[in-house]
């Protein structure tokens, strides 16, 4: 199966994949969710990169052991933050002897990890939109490249790039907000 | 109904860098480390006959070791050598 059906397979058909021995099923998954293992770690819990890089991988090696226990495969991305938060505050408390300093980062954590559960929502809506979009989304805002080098990269003409960006993140927010839309009533 | 300006997208864009390439990576290989990558990469280390074979033809040369020749271990294999 090719990449892109991957893409845009729902969590629990790929949970279902992976646990069928799908190798590139797992692959998809480490690459959906790994920006958000290592915002919890890093951004939210601010791990120093080895620690962060022990939490990254004990997540991902545990959440490939233990898949066939996902009691609902819809829950992949709670039960990874979840798996995420808990190895995090392990490490913490591993490295400090002062219990009340764990409950400051831990309290400390609570709003980067609110902005990350919003990330990842619009990060889900950036993988409904085509490739070019999410390209060059990604690029201009997680990639920090400028106009000059997302056009050479993309060789399009630097003077589109910014009204690419504009309309990509216009279409990004159609779907977010459709997504979001109360149902008819009538 | 959550409204989405675009500062506010701009931001929860930028709240998820990727990953470090080489952490994503070791991941992904994790169904490969346990069927047996990094142990067949370490007996071709050590031993030249094996070795021989993988580049002679690594698919028979890993179904005669007893590993299940995959597309994916295949294509790890290939990456490896040439890596090293």
């Amino acid at each position: 199966m090719g990449g892109v059906s991957l893409l845009s397979l729902p969590d629990a058909q790929l949970v279902a994949r992976c646990r069928g021995g799908d190798q590139e099923a797992w692959r998809e998954l480490v690459n959906r969710y790994s920006r958000y293992v290592y915002g919890i770690a890093v951004q939210a819990f601010r791990l120093p990169a080895h620690d962060a890089e022990d939490v990254f991988q004990e997540v991902f090696a545990r959440a490939y052991e233990h898949l066939g226990k996902l009691r609902n495969d819809d829950a992949l991305r709670p039960w990874l933050g979840q798996l995420t938060r808990r190895l995090c505050i392990d490490r913490l408390r591993a490295g400090s002897r002062e219990q009340p300093l764990v409950e400051d980062m831990q309290e400390a954590a609570a709003e980067p990890l609110e902005l990350l559960e919003d990330a990842m929502a619009v990060n889900e809506a950036l993988s409904g939109l085509s490739e070019d979009c999410r390209e060059v989304l990604d690029r201009f805002f997680t990639r920090d490249e400028s106009y000059r080098t997302i056009a050479e990269a993309l060789d399009l003409p630097a003077g589109t790039i910014a009204s690419r960006i504009s309309r990509c993140l216009g279409k990004l927010r159609s779907a977010l907000e459709g997504r979001n839309s109360p149902p008819h009533s009538s | 109904m959550k409204r989405y300006d675009e500062e506010h997208l701009a931001e929860l864009l930028r709240a998820l860098p990727p990953a470090p390439g080489h952490w994503v990576k070791a991941a992904q290989e994790l169904p490969l480390a346990r069927s047996g990558l990094d142990e067949i990469v370490a007996r071709a280390e050590r031993d030249v006959e094996f070795r021989r074979a993988l580049l002679a033809d690594l698919e028979a040369a890993l179904a005669g070791a007893g590993y299940e020749p995959n597309p994916l271990l295949l294509e790890s294999v290939r990456e490896r050598f040439h890596s090293a």
